[in-house]
């Protein structure tokens, strides 16, 4: 890429010219860079000790194993919650990831980038990227919980967020394949294979831990997403744990929005404890993805 | 297969280039494929069917002029009023705020990234700043309402300081969010400036600052500004921080010290609730949203084209 040569311009020749003299605003300036990312960073450590600091009174079994409650904030948990969240995210996985790399597969090897309508196909995909997640809310509260009237369940859910991803699964899973080298592809056509043999055998295997590592990062945005789903109508408090796709339930991040909406202060510690278990959930996956990554990257 | 690829070279020389029998199982998997890639414009379009619709009836009963030039938001009240403009001012105090502190912190830590920072400290410091942009944006909001309000009304020096809820706080807080966002797209708008431009810049004497302000920002100034427009699109749509911080009043107010409600916190709100399919109030949803949804779009557009056109020039 561009990027490794554009680079490393901090050992330029200028510098050994200078002898070190440096005038004062060429300090400042690189002072002032420095710190844009340091404000940047220290309030990402703040923040999470602020999280931790509050939250550790409640960060105990019951928050596991007690259902959440809105009358004993020291004992309530968020279990249904944890097991809402682990159904919704597993189902969205099943339907984003293959629908997400179909779309790939399509857009980088069998379609013309000169017709009109895989133009349209490209720009649509990384102008839905952008629009706003609660504007998909809209899209499950109107067309999918009452259009096709399934209700506030993890299925409706699910959709909505697959729908919610879907652009990121694309174009991860699109990165992976164009970084597929041709030489691959040609030396499968050569020795006969159809294009899809060439595409199923060769192509796919490669991509996948690009895809994979994609993926998981896209499912990490659907498992904070609070904003959609709160207009399904997703309730909190709810006392039992899913017990199909058909399910009421009730995810992390709503749950943790309507502890903070309660006015009592002793509910302070068990919302903080309760994103410290959505922010090691999120931890474990991003994790997964650098995992992945590394070891099964390979270099061409 | 191969077997049949054989088969076919040895055949008369006028059918080997040729396709020696169309492939149906081939075609089929082309169309599933298609199909897949066709959601997302079905996405798309149901996203309009599902705010447009229920849009139309409401301007049956509200009028335009009313809805746009209106400064009384009072829709879910006994004497409703229908002006959406204190929703759009309290939407674009809490973004400029939000670009207050996301321009200059997301470009210059780009600069840092692309022209000042060596390769190991870039690949510590990379993975930080997409840390930022993963954190849920409830836990955004649940900091700047507990943690960072109170802190601010105990320290503020003159006056009554802020309100519990108020745009400034969810403004600064979203702004941050969004540094990743202005950051990751202008270093890459960087990164693709050739480096012969700066190594002639050098060669004329200039400075390292100079090189970067001069030469190095310039020529990737539609990157950066595409990285602006996008970071401005996420701050109108973002949702949870102001829902929780910003304040559940509307209120056409420029003070920021003060609660707003914006659009997006308005749709959650009401949203929440259970309103009653084809009710007033569940239209007045879908048309805040239409809104919401033309702003954006429009928006994600021109971020779109400028990245393009700088990829164009430079790739």
């Amino acid at each position: 890429m561009t990027t490794t040569i554009a680079r490393g311009t901090s050992d330029s020749p200028v510098r050994s010219l200078r002898g070190g003299r440096r005038p004062p605003r060429e300090l400042l300036f690189r002072i002032a860079l420095q710190a844009s990312l340091g404000i940047a960073i220290s309030f990402l450590a703040v923040l999470l000790g602020y999280v931790l600091w509050t939250g550790l009174p409640r960060l105990d079994a019951d928050l596991l194993l007690n259902m959440p409650s809105t009358l004993r904030p020291e004992t309530a948990g968020a279990q249904s919650a944890i097991m809402g969240t682990l159904w919704v995210i597993t189902l969205t996985a099943l339907i984003t990831v293959p629908i997400g790399v179909m779309s790939a597969i399509y857009l980088e090897e069998y379609a013309d980038p000169t017709r009109w309508w895989n133009k349209v196909l490209d720009i649509n995909i990384q102008n839905l990227a952008a629009v706003p997640s609660i504007v998909y809310g809209i899209l499950g509260l109107g067309v999918i919980a009452r259009g096709l009237g399934l209700g506030l369940t993890v299925l409706s859910a699910a959709i909505t967020l697959s729908l919610l991803v879907l652009p990121v699964v694309i174009i991860a899973g699109r990165e992976a394949i164009r970084a597929v080298p041709n030489s691959i592809r040609f030396g499968s056509l050569a020795l006969g294979a159809t294009k899809w043999q060439t595409i199923w055998k060769q192509v796919l295997p490669a991509a996948v831990p690009g895809t994979a590592t994609g993926s998981i990062l896209a499912l990490s945005r659907a498992i904070g997403e609070a904003a959609p789903l709160l207009l399904l109508g997703a309730l909190a408090y709810i006392s039992f744990n899913p017990d199909g796709v058909l399910s009421q339930f009730t995810v992390l991040p709503v749950q943790i929005y309507d502890f903070i909406k309660q006015s009592r202060e002793d509910f302070v510690p068990l919302a903080s404890a309760a994103i410290c278990v959505l922010l090691v959930i999120l931890l474990v996956m991003n994790s997964l993805a650098i995992y992945l990554r590394n070891k099964f990257q390979r270099r061409w | 297969m191969a077997s049949t690829r054989t088969s076919a070279a040895a055949t008369p020389a006028g059918r080997t280039l040729r396709k020696s029998r169309p492939r149906y199982g081939e075609r089929l998997i082309e169309g599933t494929l298609f199909a897949a890639a066709l959601v997302s414009i079905v996405t798309t379009i149901g996203i309009i069917v599902a705010v447009a619709v229920p849009t139309v009836e409401f301007f049956r009963q509200i009028s335009l002029r009313e809805f746009f030039t209106g400064t009384r938001w009072t829709p879910l009240f006994a004497d409703p009023s229908y002006g959406v403009l204190p929703l759009v001012g309290a939407t674009i105090v809490v973004t400029v705020i939000a670009m207050i502190f996301a321009i200059p912190l997301g470009v210059g830590a780009a600069i840092y990234l692309s022209e000042y920072a060596g390769d190991r400290t870039r690949r510590v410091l990379k993975p930080a700043l997409e840390v930022l942009a993963g954190v849920p944006t409830v836990v955004y909001g649940f900091f700047a309402l507990k943690g960072i309000t109170p802190f601010l009304r105990e320290i503020w020096p003159v006056g009554d300081g802020p309100a519990i809820f108020n745009a400034l706080v969810a403004g600064f807080v979203m702004g941050i969010m969004i540094i990743p966002t202005v950051a990751s797209l202008s270093e890459d708008a960087m990164s693709a400036v050739p480096r012969s431009l700066r190594d002639g810049a050098y060669a004329l004497g200039s400075s390292k600052m100079l090189v970067a302000t001069r030469v190095v920002v310039p020529a990737a100034i539609s990157g950066i500004i595409a990285a602006i427009v996008l970071g401005v699109s996420r701050a109108i749509g973002e949702t949870m921080i102001v829902t929780i911080a910003g304040g559940g009043q509307a209120n056409l107010s420029w003070n920021p010290l003060e609660g707003m409600l914006t659009m997006t916190a308005f749709i959650a709100q009401a949203g929440s609730g259970d309103v009653p399919t084809g009710s007033i109030d569940y239209k007045t949803i879908f048309a805040v949203a239409s809104l919401l949804f033309v702003m954006t779009f429009a928006l994600n557009l021109f971020s779109i084209r400028l990245v393009r056109k700088y990829r164009e020039v430079y790739e």
